[in-house]
C-alpha cells in the first residue's frame, strides 16, 4: 500500500491538489457526524482507490467532493477552491465545469441517444463547453467514444447497450471536455471480473489522456492492486489525520 | 435553457402515451371551456342582434318583455293592440323618422303571419347591419302578396308563386282558415338566423282583407261564445287545430291570442266555464299538405267575434272597408335623432290618449338576457370543473412519474444541473403540456365549429360565427396555462427535495 499519513504538504506545487480536505465534518442530523476527516489530500494526476465497507461514509464523502453536499465544518478544497465557501449554485457550476462523475449503474438518461448522453455536460454548461477551447463537441464525443470502444453505438438508444457499454458511455460523458477530476462510484460493480479489468484499463487510459485525477470508490478490495494509490476510508474517516502523499 | 427545453421535450416524448393522454385531457377540458364560451357568446350575439336599428318598440300597455317577446321573437301573446289612429298619430310625431307597423295574430302551419308595410324591408336591421334581403322575389305589395322567411320556405318547401292559406290564430295548426282569401308568395327572404326566418309577411291590407272575408261569413252575433262557429271548409294544406279531445276548449286558453285587427284587452277573454259547442273542438288532423279529412270548423272563432263585440267601438268599423286594419299589434319606431328616443319613450308611456308601452330594444334585450344568464353561469362552472379535472390528471401523471425519474434527476445533478434546473425542467414540462393542451383544445373548438356550424344552425337556429378568441376565452386560456404551470411546481418541488436529500445516489 503506497499510502502514508503526513501533514498536508502538496499545496506547495504549482497547482493546488485535486482534493484537499481539512477538518471536514458533515452530519445529516446534528451531532451525528457521518464524515469527519481531519486531513485528506489527493494530488493531481493520481488514480486513487478509495475503499471502505458500506456505512463508512463513502456516498457522503463523494457528495462533499462533488459539492452536492456542503461540509458543516472545515474546508473541502477541490482544485484549490474551497467548496464550503461557495453557494449551492456556485458549487453546481463548479461541478459542471471541473468534475466528471460515474455512477454505479443506470448512468444514462434513457430517452437520449448515446451521443446526446455524452454531450450532456457540454450542452448543459457553458463553462464546461469553454473547456473544449473551440473544438467541435461532436468530434470530442466521437474521439472519446473511439477511445472507449463504443464508437459503433453512438447513435443507438441507450437501452440497447450492455451494462459494460453503458458504463463506458458514462466514462466518456465524465471525461468530455477534459475535467480535472473524475469521481467513480463503484462503476464496475455490475460487471464481471474480466470486463472489470478491461473497463479499468480503458478508464485509466482515458483519464491519463485527459489529464484527469481519478478518485475511484469501491468496496471491492480485489481492485486495489490495479491502482497506484489506495485510501481506506474507515482509517481516514474519524481518524485523527489520514493523509495521502505521493510516492 | 435551450438544453432544458430539449430535455423536457425528449423526456415527454419518451413518455409519449402519458404525455398524450395528459394533453388530451387538458385539450378536451379547454375545448369544453372555450366551446361553451363560444356558444354562449354566439347565442348572446344572435340574441342581442335579433333587432337593430329600431329605437323603440311600441305596443299596448303591458310588460316590457311581453312586448319584446311577442313582437320581435314571436313568443307569447301581445298585451293588446294599438289603434291605427294612435299609430298614425305617433308616426307624425316630429321626432319620428319612420315606423314599421306590425299586425300579428294569424299563422300558417305554425308560422306567424305579420302584417306590415314596405318600411319593414327597408328599415329592419339585425345583427351588425344585416338588412332584410330577398333570396328570390320582392316585397309584398298587393293584398294577396306574401313574403316568407327562409326557414318557412325551407321547411314547407315553398317558393315564389306558391299559393298559401293563412290560418286564423297562432297555435300550431290553425283555428280556422282564411281560405276565402288565398295568398300567393311573391318573395322569399334570405336567411337571417333571427325570428324573421320563421315568419310570414303580408301587407296590412292583406291582414285586413282576410278578416273582412272572414267576417263576411255568417257569424252568429254578440253572445257568440256559445254560438256555432262558421263551418269553414278547410283548404288543403291547412291543418286542423291541435285539439284536446274532450276539453271544453275554453276560448280563453292561454296562447289562443285574439286575432289581430280585433281590438282586445287582456281580461276580455270569456270566462273559462263559458259553454262552448260540445265536441266542436275538432280532433287533431295530421298537418299534411295533402287534403285532409275535413275538420269541423272549430268554435275558437267565437272569441274573435266576441272580442269584436267587446272592443272599443269596433262594431261597425268595418263598414268603411278601406282595406287598412283598424288595429295593429305593435309598431317599431326609428327616431330622427337617437337621443330623442328616451324623450319619445317617456312621451308615449305617459300619453293618455291610448295606453302604450314603448320599449328600447337594447334595454329590453339586456333585461331578458339577464333572466336567462344564470344558466350560463352553471355551464361555466361545469366547464371550469372539467378544467380542474384535466389539470389534476396532469398533476397525477407528472407526480407519479417522478419516482421513476429520480435517477434521471441525479444524473442531471451530477453533470452540473442545479436544483433550480431540475425545478425548471419539471415546471417547463407541465407548462408545455398545458400549452399544447390549450392549443389543441382551441383548434378542436374551431374544427367542431367549422364542421358543425351548419348542423348547429339547422338544429338550433343559432348562428355560431367563427371568430377570434374573445377576452374571456383568452383569460380562460391564461388561467389554464397559469394553473398548469403552477401545478408543475408540485412535482418540481418534490424533485427538488429529492435531489437535495438523495445527493447523487437515489435510494431506489
Amino acid at each position: 500500500m503506497s499510502l502514508s499519513h503526513t501533514a498536508p504538504a502538496a499545496a506547495s506545487t504549482a497547482s493546488a491538489p485535486a482534493v484537499e480536505l481539512q477538518g471536514a465534518r458533515f452530519a445529516y442530523r446534528a451531532g451525528r457526524d457521518v464524515v469527519a476527516i481531519e486531513s485528506l489530500v489527493i494530488p493531481r494526476g493520481e488514480t486513487v482507490f478509495l475503499h471502505g465497507p458500506s456505512g463508512s461514509g463513502k456516498t457522503t464523502l463523494l457528495g462533499l467532493l462533488a459539492g452536492v453536499l456542503k461540509a458543516d465544518q472545515g474546508a473541502v478544497r477541490i482544485l484549490g477552491t474551497d467548496l464550503t465557501r461557495l453557494s449551492s449554485g456556485e458549487r453546481d457550476a463548479f461541478r459542471a465545469q471541473h468534475l466528471g462523475y460515474v455512477f454505479q449503474q443506470f448512468n444514462l438518461i434513457p430517452y437520449l441517444s448515446v451521443r446526446e448522453n455524452i454531450l450532456l455536460p457540454v450542452r448543459l454548461d457553458a463553462g464546461r463547453r469553454a473547456r473544449l477551447q473551440g473544438a467541435d463537441p461532436l468530434r470530442a464525443a466521437d474521439t472519446l467514444a473511439a477511445d472507449l470502444d463504443i464508437a459503433g453505438a453512438l447513435e443507438s438508444p441507450v437501452t440497447e447497450l450492455s451494462v459494460g457499454q453503458q458504463q463506458r458511455v458514462a466514462v466518456a460523458r465524465a471525461l468530455i471536455a477534459s475535467p480535472e477530476l473524475v469521481i467513480c462510484d463503484e462503476p464496475t460493480s455490475a460487471l464481471d471480473s474480466d470486463r472489470r479489468e478491461r473497463f479499468l484499463q480503458l478508464l485509466f487510459k482515458s483519464c491519463a489522456k485527459a489529464g484527469a485525477t481519478l478518485v475511484f470508490v469501491s468496496h471491492d478490495m480485489s481492485l486495489q492492486p490495479l491502482f497506484a494509490r489506495a485510501v481506506s476510508l474507515p482509517e481516514v474517516n474519524r481518524a485523527s489525520a489520514v493523509h495521502l502523499v505521493e510516492n | 435553457m435551450g438544453t432544458i427545453l430539449r430535455l423536457a421535450l425528449q423526456s415527454l416524448r419518451s413518455r409519449f402515451l402519458t404525455s398524450f393522454l395528459t394533453v388530451a385531457s387538458i385539450a378536451l377540458s379547454v375545448t369544453l371551456l372555450v366551446g361553451i364560451e363560444h356558444v354562449r357568446a354566439g347565442v348572446r350575439e344572435s340574441f342581442a342582434g335579433t333587432i337593430r336599428g329600431v329605437d323603440l318598440i311600441v305596443g299596448a300597455r303591458g310588460g316590457t318583455l311581453q312586448i319584446l317577446l311577442s313582437s320581435v321573437f314571436g313568443i307569447g301573446a301581445p298585451a293588446g293592440s294599438v289603434s291605427m289612429a294612435t299609430y298614425e298619430r305617433w308616426a307624425q310625431h316630429p321626432a319620428v323618422a319612420w315606423t314599421i307597423p306590425y299586425a300579428l295574430g294569424d299563422s300558417h302551419r305554425g308560422y306567424r303571419v305579420v302584417g306590415t308595410t314596405p318600411e319593414f324591408y327597408e328599415r329592419y336591421r339585425y345583427r351588425q347591419d344585416g338588412r332584410v334581403t330577398f333570396a328570390t322575389g320582392g316585397p309584398a305589395a298587393k293584398e294577396t302578396d306574401v313574403v316568407i322567411g327562409a326557414e318557412v320556405a325551407e321547411r314547407l318547401g315553398y317558393a315564389v308563386g306558391s299559393p298559401i292559406v293563412v290560418t286564423h290564430g297562432l297555435q300550431g295548426g290553425g283555428i280556422s282558415d282564411h281560405e276565402a282569401h288565398p295568398f300567393t308568395i311573391v318573395g322569399v327572404l334570405d336567411r337571417t338566423f333571427t325570428p324573421i326566418d320563421r315568419a310570414i309577411y303580408v301587407t296590412l291590407e292583406g291582414i285586413e282583407a282576410m278578416h273582412e272575408d272572414f267576417e263576411a261569413m255568417p257569424v252568429s252575433a254578440p253572445p257568440a261564445i256559445g254560438a256555432p262557429a262558421e263551418s269553414v271548409p278547410s283548404m288543403p294544406g291547412a291543418s286542423a287545430p291541435p285539439a284536446m279531445p274532450g276539453a271544453s276548449a275554453p276560448p280563453a286558453m292561454p296562447g289562443y291570442e285574439p286575432p289581430p285587427g280585433t281590438p282586445t284587452m287582456p281580461g276580455y277573454e270569456p270566462p273559462p266555464g263559458t259553454p262552448t259547442m260540445p265536441g266542436a273542438t275538432p280532433p287533431a288532423v295530421a298537418p299534411a299538405p295533402a287534403p285532409v279529412a275535413e275538420a269541423p270548423h272549430d268554435d275558437e272563432h267565437d272569441d274573435h267575434a266576441d272580442h269584436d263585440e267587446d272592443a272599443q267601438g269596433a262594431e261597425g268599423d268595418h263598414a268603411g272597408h278601406d282595406h287598412a286594419p283598424e288595429q295593429i299589434t305593435a309598431f317599431f319606431v326609428g327616431t330622427r335623432n337617437r337621443f330623442e328616443a328616451l324623450q319619445l319613450q317617456r312621451e308615449m308611456n305617459t300619453d293618455l290618449t291610448e295606453p302604450l308601452t314603448a320599449v328600447i330594444p337594447g334595454v329590453a334585450l339586456g333585461e331578458l338576457w339577464q333572466n336567462i344568464a344564470s344558466a350560463e353561469v352553471g355551464l361555466r362552472i361545469v366547464a371550469l370543473f372539467a378544467v380542474a379535472i384535466g389539470l389534476t390528471g396532469m398533476l397525477v401523471a407528472l407526480y407519479s412519474s417522478l419516482d421513476a425519474r429520480r435517477r434521471e434527476m441525479a444524473i442531471l445533478r451530477a453533470v452540473g444541473a442545479g436544483p433550480r434546473t431540475i425545478v425548471s425542467l419539471l415546471v417547463f414540462e407541465s407548462a408545455l403540456l398545458a400549452f399544447v393542451g390549450c392549443v389543441l383544445g382551441v383548434a378542436f373548438v374551431y374544427l367542431i365549429l367549422s364542421l358543425g356550424q351548419g348542423a348547429i344552425e339547422a338544429r338550433s337556429g343559432i348562428h355560431l360565427a367563427i371568430r377570434g378568441l374573445g377576452a374571456t376565452e383568452w383569460s380562460y386560456l391564461a388561467l389554464v396555462l397559469g394553473a398548469g404551470t403552477l401545478i408543475g411546481f408540485v412535482p418540481a418541488l418534490k424533485a427538488y427535495r429529492n435531489s437535495l436529500s438523495d445527493g447523487l445516489s437515489p435510494r431506489s
